[in-house]
């Protein structure tokens, strides 16, 4: 059976089966073994746990006002939109590179006209969809950093890549797709939970 | 004759004594003692033994840093206002350190250039040449994940960009980035692990190359101004005419160079050491906050030619698949270039017209990725790009039918 060479009497087949043998037993142990070393570069469980929901109360804000707050880490705004700003967000549809958030990334609740459960308030993540930098507020029509045919929105410094008051990107901009919207729902009329679906009401 | 026949002093019988333990002789005489380089090598030859000079630098200064800096979100930039205001020397140790990236990039631009000029990256020493280009590579991940350290404003922008980039990839981008954050923003996780990469990880990796790097050069041997091979001509002991052994000739040379280098560093260690904002930038000396963007953002100078590329192309993934072919491409010169003539001095005027276009795009588009990106100016990186990459598309086809002058046997 076994099959020997000649001159050294070393028995070639017996080795054969043993790299073999080594070669898949170790290649399954290296995978498994890769699993908690590439495994540990996940989020940890505490980060996860820093995406609880924040609440937000809006009492103080006023129309054409915006704040921020820190959700996950992550910049989120809310502006509450004048109806003057609602009007004029249906007119830029045809400048827009998604106007009706198709491929952009929202609740489906939010994947409307004005991208809001309640339209007054827009509530958004202030990360720009091309590079992740924080888009600034420019809410003034002609604002003279944007151009004078500005309506209104938001201005990426980094890039150059422009939103409108619904966080839709315009179009021959870097950014790709529309602000993302966070999951949230109110609570009353003037406190805004950020993170939870309105669906889960109750659920804590 | 064995070492034990001869009569030796206290000092030779030690030296035996080691080497029969350990090669040091013979290791001595294959790389220094005995390692023959050509005898014509001019001051490009300097950067290569210049940029092992600013990596020793780059160590010291950095295992130095180690001992006063925390790696975490919440004391991070503290620490680097300590070392620089509370700790003695403190600041020369970092400024040393944060100089010192910068001096590296000069350095090492300067020694590729030398291998564009000269033609080494050509058979024999393909592998030289790509060892080199991973080494480019590895050093570019160390340079971005050590600015990170300081949480200043534009650490942690830049890093935000950066990462983003991996999340431009078709479908597995966003778990990508997310991975190599381990958080959904740049955060102390990042930051703590950017840590161990750049103080551990990647400087056993650029260690480990630099050793291949030279193995491979001293395997093949290297290449000259003239582009000839010295081994072509060899005297009755077998050794190359042209040739002069490394030590004493360039370890004399290569120190004199060491401390020419050293004083304008020192000038600019002590008198300039954010570079007018390009080696530190203005930003840096703010904290890290996660919810405000700088106005404008730019990485640091070596970094902006291919930062304008990513810039130049209107469209997100097809900017991060430009800017990393800007890099890659480098890797196959040796097989782009077709011309047998090695060295610049004999090449013809096609090539010499390339490589200028060449060299004038990459200044131009590092300057360009300094500046915000207007229009016009967008309008003019997006001109240098194609101006970049044309250099590697024509140069295949260029480099066969060159018109070169006639080649000298011997160096001269």
């Amino acid at each position: 059976m076994s099959v020997t060479d000649k001159n050294t009497g070393v028995d070639l087949k017996r080795r054969k089966i043993l790299t073999g043998a080594t070669g898949v037993v170790g290649a399954a142990g290296a995978t498994f073994l890769a699993v908690p070393f590439v495994s540990s570069w996940q989020p940890s469980e505490k980060a996860k746990a820093a995406g609880a929901p924040v609440d937000i109360d809006l009492q103080a804000l006023q129309p054409g006002q915006m704040l921020t707050v820190s959700w996950r880490g992550k910049p989120v705004w809310v502006v509450r939109r004048t109806p003057e700003m609602l009007a004029n967000l249906a007119s830029l549809d045809g400048k827009l590179r998604d106007p009706a958030s198709q491929e952009s990334i929202q609740p489906g609740y939010c994947q409307n006209a004005t991208r809001a459960v309640n339209p007054e308030y827009l509530v958004v993540v202030g990360i720009c969809t091309h590079l992740g930098c924080a888009p600034l507020y420019r809410p003034a029509i002609g604002s003279p950093d944007v151009g004078a045919d500005w309506q209104g929105g938001f201005f990426c410094p980094c890039h150059g890549s422009r939103f409108d008051l619904a966080g839709r990107v315009f179009q021959s901009v870097p950014a790709p797709t529309n602000l993302e919207i966070p999951p949230h729902r109110f609570i009353n009329d003037h406190l805004v939970r950020i993170g939870e679906d309105p669906q889960q009401e109750g659920v804590a | 004759m064995s070492y034990q026949d001869q009569p030796q002093t206290k000092r030779a019988s030690l030296l035996s004594w080691l080497d029969r333990r350990y090669p040091i002789v013979s290791t001595w005489n294959e790389h220094v003692g005995e390692y023959y380089a050509p005898k014509n090598f001019n001051f490009w030859y300097f950067f290569g033994s210049l940029a092992l000079l600013v990596l020793v630098n780059q160590f010291i200064t950095g295992i130095w840093l180690t001992m006063s800096y925390k790696p975490s979100a919440a004391e991070a930039f503290n620490s680097i206002e300590y070392i620089m205001r509370d700790v003695e020397w403190g600041w020369l140790i970092r400024y040393m350190h944060s100089t010192g990236a910068s001096a590296f990039f000069i350095v090492i631009y300067l020694h590729m250039m030398r291998g564009l000029l000269y033609g080494s990256y050509k058979e024999p020493r393909e592998l030289v040449w790509i060892l080199g280009m991973f080494l480019f590579l590895v050093l570019m991940a160390e340079a971005f994940m050590g600015y990170l350290l300081p949480w200043g404003q534009m650490s942690y922008w830049g890093a935000q960009v950066i990462i983003s980039l991996f999340g431009a990839i078709p479908v597995i981008g966003p778990d990508l980035a997310l991975w190599v954050r381990g958080d959904f923003v740049i955060s102390d996780a990042t930051l703590n692990r950017f840590f161990a990469l750049h103080v551990i990880a990647l400087p056993l990796v650029l260690i480990i190359l630099v050793f291949m790097h030279i193995v491979a050069l001293h395997k093949v041997g290297s290449n000259n101004p003239d582009g000839v091979e010295i081994k072509k001509y060899k005297n009755e002991a077998g050794l190359p005419i042209d040739g002069i052994p490394f030590h004493p000739y360039y370890s004399v040379k290569d120190s004199f160079g060491a401390v020419f280098f050293m004083i304008p560093f020192a000038l600019i260690v002590f008198y300039w050491p954010e570079g007018g904002g390009f080696f530190l930038e203005p930003p840096n000396f703010e904290p890290a906050n996660p919810l405000k963007t700088p106005e404008h953002i730019a990485p640091v100078w070596y970094f902006t030619p291919y930062y304008a590329i990513l810039r130049a192309v209107p469209d997100k993934f097809l900017g991060v698949v430009a800017m990393g072919a800007a890099i890659a491409v480098l890797f196959a010169m040796p097989w782009l270039d077709r011309c047998k003539v090695k060295s610049i001095r004999y090449r013809g005027t096609s090539f010499k017209l390339l490589l200028t276009m060449f060299v004038v795009s990459f200044v131009v588009l590092g300057y360009l990725g300094t500046q915000p990106a207007t229009p016009e100016l967008t309008k003019l990186a997006q001109i240098f790009t194609v101006l970049y990459f044309a250099f590697f598309l024509v140069l295949p086809f260029t480099s066969v039918h060159e018109q070169t002058k006639p080649v000298p046997e011997r160096v001269h």
